[in-house]
């Protein structure tokens, strides 16, 4: 009847649509559409009440009227009821859940959320044990999201591209090679270089950037929540930017081969000698690939810390070294077979027109990736873009506004559930609904049956004891 | 990717005496203070020491993690952000210094002469198409060409083939590191990667074994100028045609004279006309793995289609370079390409700071630097129209 009347054009029956998601589609998923009302509302169902809407006629009904509301209060609920109403959000809606709470009845639905949240503090440390996250006070919540979470996202996203995008560019290469090496699977690079790219030169850069990259200023992030919404459209990996990224691997594993490739065409050193050689050529496309790369994180990092750019310029320092160190007398008369490369080094990095192709490719490699960069900041900014040129020109933000000391609000025990945006809470603080609370409340307050049992001496008003449910 | 301690904020322990058993807050520090001088007077030792401790923890926080800048993520850094004043200017720059490298290099690679003499013999016209036939040996034929400017020197001389895949994978690690530097030992014992040219017929190992070595190039040439109706022969410079350290430092002949005592019971390679030691009697500096046409070989090219340097014309009066004139070239024809569709040239080209001729890095340069200006003007257009406004 509720529904009826928040929503009357909507169908009798809530319309699931099944489709299939993820990676390769093989899940198989049901989704209850939004539906538009008109009006806002909020839902208070007590523990009574929701066992029987949680029965498997009425559970889409149930969910189908509590999404067209703003917030939704159960109250009084088991903890199996609590992991119920997340686990039929989950399950119906494709968005991702959030369970915060304290106590050891919460426990069930920290775990059926996706993300559980524990708070540690004077219902023990029960809820911190089986969460993903946990911290001693409820307001740490909106610097997990709007800041760590945040950067968490955007950290993750930029490391999975860049990682990508290298390796596929070293691979590509060898693709484009077999075509000239009559497909015999000669690898074009050193084969020492083969094993310390991955490992050497090209790991610790990227890792500082998934450690140490912002885009704006924890202040900032708070400052500005809308910073969240790239994160929940999925705008910075998706298949859609993975397929980009291969696409820019491509085009730069073809300028990385093809360039090198007409230059070394016929091209003697300056002394007449020999210079397109295999080993020669090897190292040109080495020496491109690694300056290349270096300069793709370059422009990738947003959050220049000292480490890294140690991390960067080290890498790159290191490929130096190792690579003149591999290609010296030294270690060649230990191991001859090993490292067959000698000379290679001194022979083909002295010539001007080796050194002319190296620029000329990572100017192209890298070039195209800045205008379009800068093209789509100027044309189609996204929030992040807006912020970071704010912040650069302003410098850090107004200060927040004065919080009151957290020991007040610690004392309150309580646990939440929420997987869409906030909802009223001046609808509940009116009081309408509660009956017997003399203290207005933000959010709405379970009481699980262990605490009741228990004298609650420190909080300032008095509870009617109710009959717990069993 | 994050530590986790960062989320562990103010993650407090459990004390026995606090909490449910309803013994209430944490005591004030003023209380604390009292207290504590009060217990150290009037309790007992252990008394003292537990409840000292037990205030001492609940005022220091021990499980609040580091406020340091690396753990709370507040490093000094350094923000840089794709203005505009930085990305128009650099495409300028980047451009114009583009097109005047483009330009040099262009000029540089015109002003470099090659000549090219396709001698494979495919078409009966040829004239060395009655060499092309593989079961004819020590056939020898001639071409003529004629020069029409000088040719300025120094003048080097190239051979290339075409279609011959020297940088396929078992061809070229076909050979024995070991044996090229003089290790006596793996004379008699080739490795494995030389196989199927490791021992001849008779199981008597092959030195310098492998497939690299053993198809090394064997067409020999000569050149004469024809002056007055006569030839006379061009001097052909053999020396400093191969990279320096590999002829010092990667190949070394063993450590025997003479030579050839250290290749006894071993066999030359199969399509090689002499042995090793034999490469090049007048010179022993030339000699044996050390030969400078040998190791011209064996520095494989990357690129089917190659060339690898034969001679340098430097002697006497063809330091300025070859005169213009009628030329004719000798060539004994060893070498059989045609069964793999390949063709052999002889090169003469001559060398400026870039190398040998290639038009293609000063076209590309030219070509690159140009968009770069045409990108910045786009993007200064983009610019003065579209700039985003501040507000959010």
């Amino acid at each position: 009847n509720a529904r009826r009347k928040m929503c009357p054009e909507a169908a009798e029956k809530p319309t699931v649509i099944k489709a299939r998601a993820g990676l390769l589609w093989l899940q198989k998923t049901q989704t209850v559409q939004d539906e538009n009302v008109n009006g806002e509302y909020g839902l208070i169902i007590n523990g009574h009440s929701l066992a029987y809407a949680l029965q498997k006629d009425l559970k889409l009904e149930l969910l189908r009227t509590a999404c067209m509301c703003q917030t939704v209060i159960c109250c009084r609920v088991t903890p199996l009821q609590k992991a119920q109403v997340v686990e039929l959000v989950k399950k119906y809606k494709q968005t991702v859940t959030l369970a915060i709470g304290d106590g050891a009845n919460d426990v069930s639905m920290i775990r059926a959320a996706h993300i559980g949240v524990g708070i540690s503090g004077q219902e023990g440390m029960q809820a911190v044990l089986s969460s993903d996250f946990s911290f001693a006070q409820f307001r740490y919540l909106q610097r997990l999201l709007l800041v760590h979470g945040r950067w968490s996202y955007i950290r993750m996203c930029k490391f999975l591209r860049y990682f990508f995008y290298k390796n596929f560019t070293y691979t590509l290469i060898h693709f484009w090679y077999a075509f000239f090496s009559g497909f015999s699977a000669q690898s074009v690079y050193d084969d020492w270089f083969l094993t310390m790219y991955n490992m050497v030169y090209t790991a610790v850069p990227v890792l500082a950037l998934g450690l140490f990259d912002q885009d704006v200023n924890d202040r900032w992030s708070l400052q500005y929540p809308q910073l969240y919404s790239p994160g929940q459209l999925n705008k910075f990996f998706s298949k859609k930017v993975f397929v980009r990224c291969v696409m820019r691997s491509c085009y730069t594993s073809l300028v990385l081969f093809f360039i090198p490739w007409a230059a070394m065409h016929d091209t003697v050193r300056d002394d007449g000698k020999d210079i397109a050689n295999y080993q020669s050529f090897a190292l040109l496309l080495q020496t491109s690939l690694m300056i290349v790369m270096s300069a793709q994180m370059f422009f990738l990092t947003y959050y220049w810390t000292a480490i890294n750019q140690f991390f960067l310029w080290g890498s790159l320092a290191a490929y130096i070294a190792i690579t003149f160190t591999f290609l010296s007398n030294g270690l060649f008369f230990m191991f001859p077979t090993s490292f067959f490369f000698i000379g290679t080094a001194r022979n083909c990095l002295n010539q001007p027109n080796v050194w002319l192709t190296v620029f000329l490719t990572c100017l192209l490699c890298t070039l195209p990736v800045v205008a379009y960069r800068f093209l789509l900041i100027q044309l189609y900014p996204m929030i992040t873009d807006k912020v970071r040129y704010k912040a650069q020109k302003e410098g850090l933000p107004t200060p927040s506004p004065y919080r009151p000391p957290p020991r007040r609000i610690s004392t309150r025990r309580s646990s939440y559930a929420f997987s869409h945006s906030q909802g009223y809470g001046d609808l509940v603080t009116s009081r309408k609904f509660l009956r017997l609370k003399s203290r207005p409340s933000l959010f709405g307050q379970k009481d699980s049956p262990v605490v009741e049992n228990q004298p609650q001496v420190y909080r300032t008003i008095t509870e009617e004891v109710e009959d717990s449910q069993s | 990717m994050y530590s986790m301690s960062m989320w562990n904020v103010g993650r407090g322990r459990k004390k026995k005496g606090r909490g449910m058993t309803g013994k209430g807050e944490l005591l004030h520090p003023g209380k604390d203070l009292s207290v504590l001088l009060t217990s150290l007077f009037l309790c007992s030792p252990v008394d003292c020491a537990i409840k000292a401790m037990v205030k001492h923890e609940q005022e220091e926080f021990p499980n609040r993690p580091d406020n340091t800048a690396f753990t709370q993520q507040r490093l000094p850094a350094w923000q840089p952000i794709l203005s505009a004043g930085i990305v128009i200017p650099g495409f300028v720059l980047i451009g114009l210094a583009f097109i005047g490298v483009g330009v040099g290099l262009f000029i540089t690679s015109r002003d470099v002469q090659v000549l090219e003499l396709d001698y494979t013999g495919a078409v009966a016209t040829d004239p060395c198409y009655k060499c092309s036939d593989p079961s004819i040996k020590n056939c020898e034929c001639t071409m003529e060409f004629h020069l029409d400017t000088l040719f300025k020197g120094p003048v080097f001389i190239y051979y290339g083939l075409t279609n011959y895949f020297q940088n396929q994978r078992k061809y070229g690690i076909s050979k024995d590191d070991n044996q090229l530097y003089g290790d006596l030992d793996t004379f008699k014992s080739p490795a494995s990667e030389c196989f199927p040219y490791g021992y001849d017929s008779k199981s008597k190992p092959i030195v310098p074994c492998g497939a690299l070595a053993n198809s090394m190039f064997n067409d020999t040439f000569r050149l004469y100028r024809m002056v007055n109706g006569s030839k006379k022969e061009v001097p052909l410079n053999g020396k400093g045609i191969a990279w320096w350290t590999d002829q010092n430092v990667k190949y070394r002949n063993p450590n025997e004279t003479p030579l050839i005592n250290a290749f006894n019971g071993t066999v030359k390679p199969i399509n090689w006309p002499k042995a090793a030691y034999e490469l090049d009697t007048t010179d022993v500096y030339n000699n044996g793995f050390i030969n400078q046409d040998f190791l011209v070989w064996m520095r494989r090219a990357a690129l089917p289609n190659f060339r690898k340097l034969y001679r340098r014309i430097t002697k006497d009066e063809y330091q300025a370079g070859l005169p213009a004139g009628n030329y004719s070239l000798e060539i004994s024809y060893n070498y059989h390409v045609l069964s793999f569709k390949g063709k052999k040239k002889l090169v003469l080209s001559n060398i400026s700071w870039m190398g040998g001729k290639n038009d293609f890095l000063g076209i590309a340069y030219l070509v690159v630097g140009s968009l770069c200006v045409i990108m910045s003007i786009v993007m200064l257009i983009v610019y003065a129209k579209f700039k985003f406004p501040e507000e959010d």
